[in-house]
Parts: structure tokens; C-alpha cells; sequence
């Protein structure tokens, strides 16, 4: 039974990643990460998700704020908070995103305001999705602990 | 491996505990690099602040090998940040930075770094990084060695100016055999600390801006052609430096002049391409030596790097420049002679001068080259010129397989002696503009952005192929399109022709409209992206057109991409672990798995039967290693 949850378990991790695999959500990066993480680093993807999230919803909030004002767009401080976003991105393997990145980077180097507007809103869009298929991933990698721990006294 | 090698042999752990500083604003990065790096088994300290980077760099000299930097930093520009490292630690650096436009990488080079990142940053290449320390060490010593050797002829050359013949240089030659063996004694016994990189127990002079505002007054006081360390060191009147001190510094400076007189060549260079030729152009050469010498720290980084092959092109480049021509009557032939005679080495009249700056195979080129200071002068007496000439960059690159560094020095006196003040940015511009033509030596960073962008433009690529395959299953997605066709009606537009067949039927009424400036291939991509993930990913638009009573697109991918998951994606396994075929972009739309998931595994298996690991229409995103576009 337990070890039925554990399959299970690991047949839905590996499904979510085959399909954010598939759908260019997350790229080999990703992988990089997965492999750093070991027994003196045991939370690492976890622990680089999470300060990419803060970091991101941070920037998205700059990034609206910058468009929204309608006087004057800052299309430089835009650029340099999109080089940013690009970056970390691109560092835990979040591909689509740093595409949509590269996009409004070109549209904000035209001062093409409406491109941005809606660049920005599909950045919001694939960050949201990212962020929603990643908790889910790690949910399912806790429960698997989970699963794997209650063995233990078993064998014992 | 090459490190595994070393460990043995010297039974020195380095690279193993090389220690890094590790300097970037954004903390995700910073958390990776910092792992990554302990991963290589280096000794990491972070920060995020280049100002508390400098800091800590400043309170111990010792207590780092490396750096790596971001570039764009909020408190501190990573380039400056660059400079005031080489200049006052004399570190190696290596830029890191998520933007890999070729200009940033070469102002990154110009300003010394030893090597220029792109995120996200891989550990292949982060395990090669001690290259640079090590590197840096040995020419370090070696620079020592030329440096002294050659300041003492240096001064004989100045009372031989004007003649630079065959006698004087023998003299000199012998001069130099004598001091090299004298300095490599003196050398012999800091012999072994130097030849451990990891534990440097020789004492580094640290060049605070006040010593180099003194030495650079020294310096000119001295005049740059009879500027010797022991009268700089004299001058200077500071304790605890050395001549050895003085002569390292002062040959780093004379490829800073060096670097920034190419500057100064490459903007005459312009002007006379643009028919201004103005003089007051060409005079904007380089710094006196007081200003900018934030810019110097980046000589020596560029002695180790491709510049070597630098130098000579900036002087002698200048024959071409109407001004130029004008003064000696030295016609663009002269030039010509010049690239001839660095092959064959023999010199003529006119040009016996200019030529032997070229190295040829020994190192009498400094007497030689002296008169060309005297000749620059009365160049400039003349008609306040201050260049010779310049060589059009097209030549340059057959010109100048220079040898040694002594060339180098040799140029950047002149220039320095004959040449006005200038903006640091004129210099960056212009030596960028040369270096593109010696960029060669640049490793991963260059090579690294090339690849990406051709991964970029060839990930966009692969889109064509399929596209033109999809043509033919049109019929297909139209049909499986149809449950998912918003009933607001296709929307067409100014789109590339490989878009329009199969995604058509797709499009949707949004905010994407046509008035997008159409910039060039990548851009359109990008919009077509735009569409295609709109397409998917929008419930809602703000801006869209019409009602939209279409059933939510993302239940509906997740159902197919659920689908395709389920359909075995083509997997390969690498190093133990699964790794999952990333589709390309074109594959964004879950309905299109079927067809393109066969596409694309028959693609796949034939890479992977020919063993071909970088087709570039479609195996690359998986097979390299490099994973951003």
C-alpha cells in the first residue's frame, strides 16, 4: 500500500516534469539544479525556487508599476529589471519566461508601449503557471518524504 | 583530467580551494553560482553588493584568487567595479552577466576582464575559471622579467635616438642578457612563491590612486621615453616600493597608453573613413597620464589576453589617415610595407623606422623603436598631428602577429608622449572596435554568445522545418483545431508566411495587433511566441477585440499535454538521469503533439543514429549543454 503511494508518487513527479519538459516551460537549467542537490544540500531546488519567486513577484510588481505610469515610461529602468528577470530565470531553467522576457526587452527597447503592456501580461501569465506547476512539484516531492519515511519503521 | 593531473603532480590542492569572491545583485543567481562554485570545490565567499566586495578586497590583498562579478550591479557598475579590482588587487575577474550582447562583452574585455559569462552559468565552465589565475601568476612574473631588462637599455636608447643602428642594439642586446641573468637571480628566490599560485607570500603593492597619481607624475616629469623605474622610484620617494614594484606598474601602464592610442586610432580611423580628418579628431586619443587610470587596471588583464597582437595597429595603423599622408609623405603603401615587412623582416628607407616596431624575431625593437618617438614628435611639431597614420582594421588582422609585449610599451610611450586628452568612452569604443578583430582568444564568453545566439536563431529556426512539415498537416490540426477554435473569428495578420498555415485556424482575437514593429526575424518570432502562447495561455485580454466565448485554453492544454506526457515523449538518459526531449517552441500547442511529437522523435532518433549531436535545426536544445536561447 505505501509502496504503491510511493510509485505513485514518483510516476506524478515524473509525468509534471515530462510535461513541463515538453511544453518548453523548463529546460535543462532545471535539471542542473536537480542534480546539485544532495545530501549537504538537501533542499536546494526548493530553496533557489522560492528566492526566485520573491525575487520575481518583486520585479513583476516594479515592472507594472514602471508601465502603468502613463507620463513618463521608464523604458531603461524597464530594461534593467528585465535583464534581471532574464537572468534569474534563466538560471533555474524557466525558459518560456526568459523568452517573454527577450521579447519585452525588444519591445521596450523600441518604447513600444503596448507591446510591453502585453508582453508584461503574459510575462504575469507564465510566471503564475510556473509558480502553480512548480508548488505542485515540490507538494509532490514532500509527500513522497512522507511516503518514503513512513516505510522506515516498517523495515525496521 | 587536467585537474586531477595537477593534484599529483604538485601535490598543491589547486585549483582545489582556489578562493573565489563572488559578487551579484540578484540572490537566486547568487545562491547557484555560490553552490556551483563549491561544487567545483572552491572556497566561495559571496556578496551582493560590489561595494562590500571592494571592501573586503581592500582589507585583504591576499585573500582571494578570483572574482566573479555580475555586470549590472545597482551600487556599483560591474565594469568599474572590473577596473579598480585589476588595478589595486591586480585579480583576475570574470563578467557574468544574462545579457550577452557582443558590445558588453567586448567593453567587458577591454576594461580586463579575464573572461566574460553568460547566464545561466554552467559548471563546465565554471570548473576551468583557476585557468585565469594561473595564468595571471606566471605572466605576472614574466612581465617582471621583460620589464626590468628592458628600462635599462631604455635609457641608453634615448641618447642612441635618432640613429636606432645595428651597434647600439648589440650593446643592448647584451645589456639585457646580463640583467635578465641578474634579475632572474633575484627572481630565483621568490622563484618558488611565485610558482605557487595559491599561496602568494610576495607582498602585493597595492596601486592606491594616490601612488599612481604619484607615479604617473613621476612619470611625466621623467618623460615617458626616459621614464626608468629606478627614477620613478626615486621621484616617487615612497618606502617599501620596489623597483620591481615601479617596473611592473609601469609596464602596465604602458599598455594602458597603448590600448587607449588604438582607441584614438580607431576614432581617426573613423573620422577619415568619414572624410573629416580632422586633426583635433585624431588627437583624441588617449590620456594624459593623470586622468582615467581606472581604465589601466585593465592592461594587464589585456597583456594575457589576445591583445598582443593588438598593439602595433595602433601607431603604425595611422598611415592612411589623409593627415597622416599629409605630414611624411607616407602614402598608404607604407603601410603595405609594413605588413610585408613583418613577414619578411627587411626594412627600407622611408619606413626602416616604423618597421622595426615590427618584432620580427628579437628584441632590439625597443632601441629601434625610439626614434619613432622623435619622429612623432617632430610630427607633431609639425602640424600638431599627433598619429601617424592608421591602417584600416580590414588589414589589420594580417598585419601584426606581434611577438612580445615590448612592442606594446614602446607604442604606448609614443602615443602617450604625443597625444592629447580623451574621454574614457572614446578609448572603450575604440579599442572595442579593434579588439573584434583579435577577439579569438576569448573563450567560453565569446564562443558561449555566439553559440547562444545561434541557438536562439536556430531554436527559432527549427520552427521553420516543422512549420513546413506542418504545412502538409494542415488538414490534420485544422480538424483537431476545431474543438478549440474560439468562436471570435481567426484574426489575420502580418505574420511570417511559415506561421500562417497551420496556426491560423488558431488565432484568436487579442491585443496582439498588427501595429507591432516588425524588427527583424527574432522579433517576429518573438510576436509569433507571443501569439501562440496568448493564444493558450489568455483567458481574458484587456485589450481584446471582440467577446471571446472560447473554453478556457489552459484546461485544455493540460488535458493534451497530459495526453502527450502520456505518449512518451523521446527520452534520453544522461548520466543517470531522465532527461526529457525540451520541444521547441513550435510545439507550444498541445493539439499539434501528435503530429509534431513524430516529427520530432523521427528528427531525434536520426540525430541520435548519425551520433550528430548539434543538428541545428532541432537536436541542439537537447544534446548541448547550453539551455537558454
Amino acid at each position: 500500500m505505501l509502496g504503491l503511494a510511493a510509485d505513485r508518487l514518483r510516476a506524478d513527479t515524473n509525468r509534471l516534469l515530462a510535461f513541463l519538459f515538453h511544453q518548453g516551460i523548463l529546460d535543462e537549467q532545471f535539471l542542473q539544479l536537480q542534480q546539485l542537490e544532495d545530501e549537504s544540500s538537501p533542499n536546494f531546488v526548493s530553496e533557489v525556487v522560492n528566492i526566485y519567486f520573491h525575487e520575481s513577484e518583486k520585479l513583476l510588481r516594479n515592472l507594472r508599476s514602471l508601465l502603468m505610469d502613463r507620463e513618463l515610461s521608464d523604458y531603461n529602468k524597464m530594461g534593467i529589471h528585465l535583464n534581471q528577470f532574464m537572468g534569474s530565470s534563466s538560471s533555474i531553467g524557466a525558459k518560456r519566461i526568459r523568452n517573454v522576457c527577450v521579447a519585452f526587452r525588444a519591445a521596450s527597447e523600441q518604447n513600444n508601449r503596448a507591446g510591453c503592456l502585453r508582453a508584461l501580461e503574459l510575462l504575469e501569465h507564465e510566471y503564475c503557471f510556473l509558480k502553480n506547476k512548480l508548488h505542485e512539484l515540490f507538494q509532490i516531492q514532500q509527500q513522497r518524504v512522507l511516503a518514503a519515511g513512513v516505510r522506515y519503521p516498517m523495515q525496521n | 583530467m587536467t585537474v586531477e593531473r595537477i593534484v599529483s603532480e604538485t601535490k598543491d590542492p589547486f585549483p582545489v580551494g582556489m578562493r573565489v569572491l563572488a559578487v551579484d545583485d540578484d540572490p537566486t543567481c547568487l545562491l547557484l553560482l555560490e553552490t556551483l562554485l563549491r561544487r567545483c570545490q572552491y572556497h566561495v565567499t559571496t556578496t551582493s553588493q560590489a561595494i562590500t566586495a571592494l571592501k573586503m578586497l581592500r582589507e585583504n590583498k591576499n585573500m582571494f584568487d578570483l572574482v566573479i562579478s555580475d555586470v549590472h550591479m545597482p551600487d556599483m557598475d560591474g565594469f568599474k567595479l572590473l577596473e579598480l579590482v585589476g588595478l589595486e588587487m591586480d585579480l583576475p575577474v570574470i563578467m557574468l552577466s544574462a545579457n550577452g550582447d557582443t558590445k558588453l562583452v567586448m567593453k567587458g574585455i577591454t576594461h580586463g576582464a579575464c573572461d566574460y559569462l553568460l547566464k545561466p552559468v554552467r559548471i563546465e565552465e565554471l570548473k576551468n575559471i583557476w585557468q585565469h589565475v594561473v595564468r595571471r601568476k606566471k605572466f605576472d612574473r614574466k612581465d617582471r622579467n621583460n620589464s626590468d631588462s628592458k628600462d635599462k637599455p631604455h635609457a641608453d636608447s634615448g641618447e642612441a635616438a635618432g640613429i636606432g643602428k645595428a651597434d647600439n642594439n648589440v650593446k643592448i642586446n647584451k645589456k639585457r642578457k646580463d640583467q635578465n641573468e641578474d634579475e632572474d637571480e633575484d627572481l630565483d628566490e621568490n622563484g618558488h612563491d611565485n610558482d605557487d599560485p595559491s599561496a602568494q607570500k610576495k607582498p602585493r603593492v597595492v596601486w592606491s590612486v594616490e601612488l599612481h597619481r604619484k607615479f604617473v607624475a613621476a612619470v611625466n616629469q621623467l618623460g615617458i621615453e626616459k621614464a626608468v623605474p629606478k627614477k620613478i622610484l626615486e621621484l616617487m620617494n615612497v618606502e617599501k616600493l620596489t623597483r620591481e614594484n615601479v617596473a611592473s606598474h609601469l609596464q602596465k601602464f604602458r599598455l594602458y597608453l597603448k590600448r587607449i592610442s588604438c582607441v584614438a586610432n580607431q576614432q581617426a580611423n573613423m573620422a577619415a573613413a568619414v572624410g573629416t580628418a580632422d586633426s583635433s579628431y585624431l588627437r583624441m586619443g588617449s590620456l594624459n597620464g593623470l586622468g582615467n587610470f581606472h581604465a589601466f587596471a585593465g592592461t594587464d588583464q589585456l597583456h594575457n589576453a589576445a591583445f598582443r597582437s593588438f598593439p602595433p595597429s595602433g601607431v603604425l595603423g595611422r598611415l592612411n589617415t589623409p593627415a597622416g599622408l599629409g605630414i611624411r609623405g607616407l602614402p598608404s603603401p607604407g603601410t603595405i610595407q609594413l605588413g610585408h615587412a613583418q613577414n619578411s623582416g627587411h626594412s627600407s628607407n622611408d619606413q626602416s623606422k616604423l618597421q622595426s616596431l615590427v618584432p620580427g624575431n628579437h628584441n632590439t625593437n625597443i632601441l629601434q623603436g625610439m626614434p619613432m618617438s622623435l619622429e612623432l614628435d617632430q610630427l607633431q611639431n609639425n602640424k600638431g598631428v599627433t598619429h601617424i597614420g592608421e591602417l584600416p582594421t580590414a588589414n589589420s588582422t594580417a598585419v601584426f602577429p606581434v611577438s612580445g609585449s615590448l612592442i606594446d610599451s614602446r607604442i604606448a610611450g609614443f602615443s602617450n608622449n604625443s597625444l592629447g586628452v580623451t574621454s574614457n568612452s572614446l578609448m572603450l569604443e575604440g579599442s572595442s572596435q579593434q579588439a573584434t578583430l583579435h577577439a579569438s582568444n576569448l573563450r567560453d564568453g565569446v564562443s558561449s554568445i555566439g553559440f547562444q545566439n545561434v541557438n536562439t536563431l536556430s531554436d527559432f529556426a527549427s520552427i521553420d522545418p516543422l512549420s513546413s512539415q506542418l504545412r502538409d498537416s494542415k488538414a490534420d490540426l485544422q480538424g483537431q483545431a476545431a474543438p478549440i477554435n474560439c468562436n471570435a473569428g481567426p484574426m489575420i495578420r502580418s505574420v511570417p508566411q511559415e506561421w500562417n498555415a497551420p496556426y491560423q485556424s488558431h488565432l484568436m482575437s487579442c491585443s496582439v495587433n498588427s501595429s507591432i514593429p516588425v524588427n527583424g526575424a527574432m522579433v517576429q518570432l518573438d510576436q509569433c511566441l507571443d501569439r501562440n502562447n496568448s493564444i493558450f495561455h489568455r483567458t481574458m485580454d484587456s485589450d481584446s477585440i471582440g467577446p471571446l466565448n472560447f473554453v478556457d485554453p489552459l484546461s485544455i492544454e493540460h488535458s493534451e499535454g497530459l495526453n502527450s506526457a502520456a505518449m512518451k515523449p523521446p527520452v534520453i538518459e544522461k548520466e543517470g538521469y531522465l532527461m526529457y526531449q525540451p520541444r521547441p517552441h513550435g510545439n507550444h500547442i498541445p493539439d499539434n503533439i501528435g503530429s509534431l511529437e513524430d516529427l520530432a522523435s523521427a528528427m531525434m532518433k536520426q540525430d541520435r543514429d548519425k551520433g550528430n549531436p548539434t543538428n541545428g535545426n532541432f537536436g541542439h536544445n537537447s544534446y548541448s549543454h547550453r539551455t537558454c536561447i
